[in-house]
């Protein structure tokens, strides 16, 4: 950011209080993963949102894209088997 | 073809996200307003900054420490959101120093007393989240998602500041003589926010056309008017308006006519604080190179180490 | 109870006066990360004082009514915030002290002391690691920071022995601690020299009187009025 000087992009994601699942809440500038820490918990997480906190170099997230959207997510209504309202149970019977 | 889709996109009120296709337009256009809105934020800290030496209680002190930590937040938040767009961060910092971009005109008026800090949390954090609730449902998802969480903040902001000035209208009569100065200066300033009438902004057509505006400009003026005469009448401080006047039929409160030429004055360069509020970012992104550049010496160190 | 009311004071006024100036760098930081961070740090302090002047009187009443010479802080936290340097390593040897002696403090049988100690603690064991950090970073980063950060431990060592006269604070371990950090960030430490001090007994530099000039003058201005 000095203009010579290479400040990675950081991933924050943030496991709020409760036991829910880590969510991403957006992006922190450092030089290396402590201060990453760091300034994620000062920028995202001073409100006590947050348990829990990961760090992850943008790069080395391999994400899908755009183009995956159809083939790569279709559940195919031919596979209704992952569903549990495919399978019946017996009255009265709670599964 | 793909303009086509996008468009279709945007009308269903589907979210764009950073890999999606879009026009080169919308993303240039986006670029320019998330960056201004995130320089406004770090060039707001300045006006509010003034004041936390001087802050006169202990919770006060606080409340504004906590304000002006939170505009840097904001600001980082939307240039993170402006760097999926594909643009570096200090390539808009530069932009903001060198003044080739702009940040919201309001910044360039000086904090004379006490009572600016509240007027400016209640009429421009006030204004700004009449524009920001519009803007939480735009288009473009990483900004979308910004705005949501500088709204759940701003609204502290916005209660403090109308919470001092309810506290100096109470006060002694020097003290209400202040919140009545402070809001003397502080209201038209605070309504030009809004920016001029949709047919005067070169912009705004585009970004109705792409979902990210998604009401005019004097809509959100006048929904910030009508919010805010209650509010002045509730404490007992004028709003410098002699054609301030409740319209029946509209249900709209009518205000007077707005000078314009200030505005484009302020906006130029010509407002009574611009040179010292970008003199003073310049300085201390000059003063603080060393250690930014310690940083980086440092982490290339120890990964080679590593 | 004199005891507790001096030691109160000096812990609130310590916190106080080192929050304010952490402060003066909100919008003017190296980069935007570290205005948030700053921040956070000077809120814990400001937050810290509130709570230990509640304990012996009126907090807003002790924080802008009393005299220079009233204030009973160590001469190290009231000195000018200088360069980022110089505010990282004071921030690192006050800390450093601060830590050890709040967690001595949460075993206090006065119990809000103990509950505000711990705490406060709490907060200052990040105070610890960001300062560190820096330290580390500063220390070992360029020539330039290097020099700066040792310039700045030249100009604060000779207010580091007041932070142990009457405190709970281990100076062995608060030597060794720091000791270690800085040789690992590269740089020397200075050698012991004269200790000012005079903060305890409410002597204190020019700088205080400045500002608290700064700090106290609404309330000065407007006596008795409400904000």
């Amino acid at each position: 950011m000095s203009g010579n000087g290479q400040w990675p992009l950081w991933e924050v994601f943030v496991q709020p209080p409760g036991g829910a699942p880590f969510e991403h809440s957006g992006s922190v500038h450092a030089v290396d993963a402590e201060s990453a820490l760091q300034n994620a918990r000062d920028v995202y997480a001073r409100r006590g949102e947050a348990v829990n906190i990961w760090v992850v170099p943008t790069a080395a997230i391999t994400a899908s894209t755009p183009e995956d959207q159809g083939p790569f997510f279709e559940p195919g209504n031919d596979k209704p088997y992952r569903h549990p309202q495919f399978y019946s149970s017996p009255r009265g019977v709670r599964v | 073809m793909q303009e086509t889709e996008f468009e279709a996109r945007i009308a269903a009120g589907e979210t764009i996200e950073p890999k999606d296709w879009m026009p080169e337009r919308y993303r240039k256009q986006l670029i320019r307003m998330m960056s201004q809105h995130a320089h406004s934020e770090i060039v707001g800290m300045l006006p509010e900054g003034n004041w936390i030496t001087r802050a006169p209680t202990l919770r006060r002190k606080m409340g504004l420490l906590a304000k002006v930590q939170d505009e840097a937040g904001h600001g980082l938040y939307i240039y993170c959101g402006t760097e999926t767009l594909g643009v570096d961060r200090a390539e808009l910092i530069d932009q903001l120093l060198t003044g080739k971009a702009k940040y919201s005109s309001i910044f360039n008026y000086p904090t004379l007393t006490w009572a600016d800090i509240g007027a400016i949390g209640w009429f421009v954090d006030g204004a700004a989240i009449v524009n920001q609730t519009m803007l939480a449902k735009a288009s473009y998802g990483p900004y979308a998602r910004a705005m949501i969480r500088i709204c759940k903040e701003e609204n502290f902001h916005k209660r403090q500041g109308y919470e001092i000035m309810a506290t100096l209208a109470a006060g002694t009569p020097g003290q209400r003589q202040m919140a009545q100065d402070a809001v003397n200066r502080w209201w038209w300033p605070s309504l030009m926010m809004f920016g001029p009438s949709d047919k005067d902004s070169p912009n705004s057509a585009e970004l109705t056309k792409w979902g990210v505006k998604r009401k005019g400009n004097d809509d959100l003026r006048q929904r910030f008017v009508n919010l805010t005469v209650a509010q002045a009448k509730a404490i007992d401080l004028v709003l410098p308006d002699p054609d301030l006047k409740y319209n029946e039929s509209t249900g709209n409160w009518d205000f007077g006519p707005i000078d314009w030429d200030e505005f484009h004055r302020v906006v130029h360069g010509d407002g009574p604080c611009n040179r010292e509020r970008l003199e003073s970012r310049n300085a201390a992104h000059r003063e603080g190179e060393w250690v930014r550049q310690a940083a980086e010496a440092y982490a290339a160190k120890h990964v080679a180490a590593a | 109870m004199d005891a507790i009311h001096d030691l109160c004071l000096r812990l609130a006024d310590d916190r106080l006066i080192l929050g304010h100036r952490l402060s003066e760098w909100c919008g003017h930081a190296p980069i935007l990360e570290e205005d948030i961070a700053l921040a956070n740090i000077a809120l814990d302090l400001i937050g810290q004082a509130n709570l230990f002047y509640g304990l012996v009187g009126d907090p807003d009443q002790l924080a802008y009514l009393r005299e220079a010479i009233e204030y009973r802080n160590a001469l190290i936290v009231e000195l000018p915030k200088g360069d980022f340097a110089f505010t990282i390593m004071r921030q690192f040897l006050f800390s450093v002290a601060a830590l050890s002696q709040l967690e001595s403090l949460s075993q206090s049988p006065s119990k809000e002391l103990a509950g505000i100690a711990a705490k406060a603690a709490k907060e200052t064991r990040y105070h610890v690691r960001h300062a560190t950090d820096w330290v580390l970073k500063l220390g070992d980063g360029t020539e330039e920071s290097h020099r700066r950060a040792q310039d700045a431990l030249h100009a604060l060592w000779r207010y580091t022995g007041e932070l142990f006269d009457r405190n709970h604070v281990d100076a062995t371990q608060w030597r060794k601690t720091v000791t270690d950090v800085i040789q690992k960030a590269t740089l020397k430490v200075p050698e012991d020299g004269y200790m000012q001090r005079g903060g305890r007994e409410g002597r204190h530099t020019e700088h205080l009187g400045h500002l608290l000039s700064e700090m106290q003058i609404l309330q000065r201005s407007y006596p008795g009025a409400k904000w």
